[in-house]
């Protein structure tokens, strides 16, 4: 089996621990404001690392291609309070604009 | 003075609000399983996530750190601590849906941003039920038919970059991230967590810029005179 399958079983069985531990976990554990205050500032660090490295990266080096103006395109559509399927597909239409227009 | 029709009507107010949010929720879905293809993940590993995980967010930031070349181990730690919400969802619940049993595995399940979002806000503990199981199985079904489709889409794709679907990965991370970028601690953990992972990428393996930058998360939720990224606890419908 692929390392991806146990990736997706090893996810499967700690997400739904997590889903399940607040219906089973004493409150106060989860009431402690450390803990609430972790849980709402590391996805925003993860979510940010995701993005700057999904448009700059490529494998261990840093580049400036395409991507960037899909981002640039995300970000204008996002404060225009643009849906989802807006921002996400609009970025992929400029980038791939803008590869085929450079060659 | 309600009236059992009165309950009746409600509900299926409840009901109608609830398959709205399922059919929305799609939308995300199809640009789930089309990231999902881009970068690397077979089809039926699309519907596996999207049906077993069942967690957008945790979803996305597993195919983001392994299409970015990170281990798979990497690409499970950081869905799990985008995923960490959602048993302060349960906390909330617990009381509201009062399950026992099997039943109480079932909503465990079908607890997420939405139907949490939907049952915390209905005026009664009967409309707070009717509004979690429709919202969570609507959801449920829309995100795995939508999931399908657009891995099935992107399936037929020989080179995702030539229409741009790298930069739509980082475009659907952008869109996550930007409802909860309310107040400047958390625009302040954003930029220098950004930051931090590319000063890494070049100095270690792919995957890991991504989990060292959740340290900063850590560094500004640590401090005991700490003030949260919104509120004093996390907010519903963040994805």
């Amino acid at each position: 089996m692929s390392e991806l399958w146990w990736a997706i079983g090893a996810l499967a069985i700690g997400g739904f621990a997590l889903k399940a531990s607040g219906y089973f976990v004493p409150e106060w554990v989860l009431e402690q404001p450390r803990v609430t205050r972790i849980a709402l500032l590391t996805p925003v660090a993860l979510l940010a690392a995701l993005t700057a490295v999904q448009i700059f990266g490529q494998g261990q080096s840093l580049v400036v291609d395409a991507r960037v103006a899909g981002l640039v395109f995300a970000v204008g559509a996002l404060l225009l309070r643009a849906p989802f399927l807006v921002v996400v597909v609009g970025a992929a239409v400029v980038a791939a604009l803008v590869r085929l227009i450079a060659g | 003075m309600t009236g059992p029709s009165d309950d009746q009507q409600k509900r299926t107010a409840v009901r109608r609000q609830a398959w709205g949010v399922g059919v929305a929720v799609g939308a995300y879905g199809l640009g789930f399983g089309a990231l999902a293809v881009a970068n690397g993940f077979t089809v039926l590993q699309a519907m596996a996530l999207s049906s077993l995980v069942f967690t957008g967010a945790s979803q996305f930031a597993l195919i983001g750190v392994v299409g970015a070349g990170g281990a798979a181990a990497s690409g499970v730690l950081a869905a799990l601590v985008v995923g960490a919400r959602n048993a302060f969802y349960g906390l909330r619940l617990a009381p509201l849906l009062d399950v026992r049993g099997g039943r109480r595995l079932l909503a465990a399940q079908l607890t997420l941003d939405e139907s949490t979002a939907v049952s915390i806000s209905q005026p009664s503990s009967m409309l707070a039920r009717t509004g979690f199981w429709t919202t969570g199985i609507a959801v449920f079904v829309c995100w795995n038919i939508a999931t399908i489709a657009g891995a099935l889409a992107v399936d037929q794709v020989s080179d995702p970059r030539v229409i741009g679907l790298d930069a739509a990965v980082g475009a659907a991370f952008l869109a996550l991230l930007w409802p909860q970028l309310t107040t400047r601690t958390a625009r302040a953990v954003a930029g220098g967590s950004a930051i931090l992972a590319l000063a890494l990428t070049p100095l270690i393996p792919p995957g890991l810029p991504v989990l060292a930058a959740a340290a900063i998360g850590l560094a500004f939720a640590w401090p005991e005179d700490a003030h949260p990224g919104r509120n004093d606890r996390p907010e519903v419908g963040d994805e």
